[in-house]
């Protein structure tokens, strides 16, 4: 089933495609030279202590996003086949 | 959102400031970029025999740094610039960056490139070829990459991307002759630029490009390539023409033919109906999908999970349960080991110390010199140098390799991770979290490190309350202070314990008066919204720590104490000097504490160690010897073991109150004078640097107050 969320709303552990960009101007800039562009796969990993930001995997790297900045990113969830032990 | 209104004010004086040292008229300009945390310092390190901060997090370098190097006999000036994501400048350093590649001139661009996410590193590799005629690709930690099973065909990429390309494991200086081999190559070539790789934008923007390029070659002749002009004034960012107006007095925007040309184009895409975002967009799929594709069949990863083991650690490091608990745990075992470890050498350093003061001053006078002039450069200088080298140097030697394994392992940015929504909840920046971390050392580094922040508003807030985390030079007098009176009779290890859960407590306290006062900025003169920013969360690594015990004690702790020792010479002879003139039978420094008396005494302590705060600005090392001093009246300080120290303290008048009082005042006061001059350096403006030098003032003389007051009250 796919289903257009927005980034902040992943769980730790689901994994989604992006498919669009809402912010302006330097984040939507930045995220892209981050490899969250449209298009590409992205996994939530972790939240941190306090639950804001979380812990995101793009591109092999881990990045940590405010959820008010990931916000401004929807996706679109995918299943996940890899051998991922986080789930 | 303000924070362009108040960009003018915080500006930094971008790489204007580099001044390229050539040994030779042919030396080489050699330029090492790439993204953050790749290893480019430690490349640029092992090349140039420098000593270049490296640590694993992102943004350790903000400031263009050169170091020379030869091979075969031909020499080259290396210059290591701060990492950047992309060619199109988001923050501070990423235009140190970027004008330094694009307008700084230099001969060849090395490309430092992570191996475990070269798709990700491509994207500023393409924008790099695109700008730079002469581009080497160092593919580094290729180590880590084979230990996540990931494999890499860098012959092919070479040949995809039309330039040398060599792998290279630069911690165990691994291919770094290779490196050195190409980037000569590459000097030597005529035209290496014919075989790289552009990046094909869609049809509309190449139309425009091809528009806009003849009147570019005319009217703005210069060493800068056309095309990649052209495709940065489709881009239009302005802090980009600035820099080209600033570094190289061209302005292909205001000459008549581009500009004509520019209105046409943009006049075309809006008839088109394609705006702006769109056209950057595109550009930036562009190069990501010219990267994906590049990267197809040059990476194979043979088997999933390699990163397993920084998840799990990353679970005990930053989940809910454990994140906060493991934090305080790091803090108090460093206090701990730092406290029990370093009180028995400083007591033989002092030992010794002393001791060789009394031979010195002996010897001194049996060569025949005045007894006033050994007074002078015996009893005062060396005195008081002696003293801030036995109380500092001990658990600076502790303190640093420690701070430092942590730094080399990945820890920090954990940190900021788990302290970020505190500074969110202040309207301030996760990396402050970095900063402050920085400022443990010594505040004034934590002010320069700031750049790594990106909002103009955010950085001031973070550089204006970077004091308020007690440095280096201030751990010895709360080290001190607490162990005389606060741990009581414990002694031993429960003692230095208990000593450093008091330490952990007054950090905490400063974490809190830090996002206080945040708080406070961003709610009054420094409102706005908090800007975005994002973390790069670097794995893991195994620090090297026989390295890193040998660089934090060389490298840092000496330097620290070297420049308290250059503080501590001056102010040892401004106290002998005060200490031994008297007007009408009263020296200058009695007349000094006695002035001070009654406003010490507001607050919980005395006149004379307001004085030893005062006298302390050039460096805080020296606070508590000139305390010890001025208590001593006979002008120098003699030989002294933590009992009679505390003995000298109470015949003083020292309560637990004075103790209290003192460590609140030493947590919070004026910064150092180096401090304020590197705010001062970095904002440009009196008003911020007076604005550091006072919060921190204020705060602590309001606490100190209504710590008395309380104390008054109930007692
Ligand atoms: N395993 C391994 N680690 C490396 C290698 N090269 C560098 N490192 C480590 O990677 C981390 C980052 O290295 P730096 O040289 O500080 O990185 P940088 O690119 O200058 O970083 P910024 O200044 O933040 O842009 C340090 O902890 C280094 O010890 C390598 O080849 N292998």
């Amino acid at each position: 089933m796919k289903q257009c969320v927005r980034l902040n709303e992943l769980m730790p552990g689901q994994h989604a495609v992006v498919t669009r960009l809402t912010s302006n101007g330097g984040l939507r800039r930045r995220l892209q030279d981050l490899g969250l562009a449209q298009g590409s796969e992205v996994a939530c990993v972790q939240y941190s202590p306090l639950g804001d930001p979380v812990a995101y995997e793009v591109c092999g790297t881990i990045i940590a996003l405010r959820r008010k900045d990931a916000h401004e990113i929807e996706v679109e969830e995918v299943a996940y086949h890899g051998c991922d032990e986080r789930q | 959102m303000g924070a362009t209104s108040d960009n003018r004010e915080v500006k930094l004086p971008v790489y204007a400031g580099l001044q390229i040292h050539k040994q030779k008229p042919g030396d080489r300009v050699i330029a090492l970029a790439g993204n953050p945390n790749v290893g480019k310092s430690t490349v640029f390190n092992a090349l140039t025999g420098m000593k270049q901060h490296t640590g694993n997090w992102p943004g350790k370098t903000v400031v263009n740094a050169q170091g020379y190097c030869t091979w075969h006999n031909e020499g080259m000036v290396l210059v290591d610039i701060p990492g950047s994501y992309s060619l199109m400048a988001r923050s501070s350093e990423e235009e140190v960056a970027r004008d330094f590649i694009c307008f700084g001139k230099p001969d060849a661009v090395v490309v430092v490139c992570d191996a475990t996410s070269l798709e990700r590193n491509l994207n500023l590799v393409l924008q790099i070829i695109e700008a730079s005629k002469r581009t080497v690709v160092c593919v580094n930690l290729m180590d880590e990459a084979r230990k996540k099973h990931i494999e890499l065909d860098l012959a092919l990429l070479s040949k995809r991307l039309g330039v040398p390309v060599v792998g290279t494991t630069a911690r165990s200086r691994k291919g770094l002759d290779g490196l050195l081999d190409q980037v000569q190559g590459i000097l030597r070539e005529g035209h290496p630029q014919e075989r790289r790789l552009l990046v094909s934008y869609p049809d509309y923007i190449e139309e425009a490009i091809g528009q806009l390029v003849p009147a570019i070659e005319q009217g703005a002749k210069g060493e800068l390539d056309a095309r990649w002009l052209a495709a940065r004034l489709l881009d239009g960012d302005d802090g980009f023409w600035v820099s080209l107006q600033e570094s190289l007095g061209v302005s292909p925007k205001s000459d008549s033919g581009v500009a004509t040309a520019l209105r046409q184009v943009l006049s075309g895409f809006l008839l088109r109906g394609i705006s702006l975002t769109q056209v950057q967009d595109d550009m930036v799929a562009s190069f990501v999908h010219t990267a994906a594709e590049v990267c197809d069949g040059v990476v194979t990863v043979t088997r999933q999970g390699g990163d397993a083991r920084d998840r799990r650690l990353d679970k005990l490091f930053t989940s809910k349960a454990t994140g906060f608990p493991i934090m305080l745990l790091l803090l108090l075992l460093i206090f701990w080991f730092t406290i029990s470890g370093a009180s028995v050498p400083s007591e033989l350093l002092a030992k010794g110390l002393f001791w060789l003061e009394d031979r010195l001053a002996w010897g001194a006078l049996a060569i025949g010199l005045p007894t006033i002039l050994v007074d002078i450069l015996i009893h005062g200088i060396y005195n008081v140098m002696a003293w801030v080298v036995s109380v500092m140097l001990p658990p600076m030697a502790i303190f640093f390799p420690l701070f430092t394994l942590l730094e080399d392992f990945g820890y920090l940015p954990r940190m900021a991770f788990n302290l970020d929504k505190c500074f969110q909840s202040c309207d301030a920046c996760g990396k402050q979290a970095l900063t402050m971390c920085m400022g443990f050392g010594c505040n004034a580094a934590g002010v320069t490190g700031c750049r790594i922040i990106d909002s103009p508003r955010e950085r001031l807030i973070a550089i204006l309350t970077n004091s308020f985390v007690p440095c280096n030079g201030r751990f010895p007098i709360l080290i001190s202070i607490i162990s005389m009176f606060l741990i009581g009779s414990a002694t031993g290890m429960l003692g230095s314990l208990l000593g450093a859960l008091i330490l952990v407590g007054l950090i905490v306290v400063g974490v809190g008066m830090t996002l206080l006062v945040s708080k406070i900025l961003s709610r009054t003169i420094l409102k706005g919204v908090p800007s975005s920013f994002t973390l790069e969360l670097p794995p893991y690594r195994k620090p090297q720590i026989g390295k890193v015990i040998v660089r934090s004690i060389v490298d840092r702790t000496l330097k620290v104490l070297g420049r308290a020792v250059v503080a501590a010479a001056p102010a040892g002879l401004i106290i002998w000097i005060l200490a031994h003139t008297s007007i009408g039978g009263i020296t200058l420094l009695a007349k000094l504490t006695g002035f001070l008396d009654p406003f010490g005494h507001l607050l919980g302590m005395d006149g004379v160690i307001l004085t030893g705060f005062l006298l302390g600005f050039p460096a805080n090392e020296i606070v508590i010897p000139i305390i010890i001093m001025t208590y001593l009246a006979q002008g120098s300080l003699m030989e002294l073991e933590g009992a009679a120290l505390l003995q000298l303290f109470v015949q003083n008048g020292w309560t637990w109150v004075t103790a209290v009082s003192t460590l609140i005042f030493a947590l919070f006061h004026w910064p150092c004078a180096t401090t304020c001059l590197t705010v001062q350096k970095e904002t440009q403006r009196f008003k911020w640097t007076a604005l550091s030098f006072l919060l921190p003032t204020v705060s602590g003389i309001v606490c100190c107050f209504l710590f008395n007051t309380v104390v008054r009250i109930f007692m």
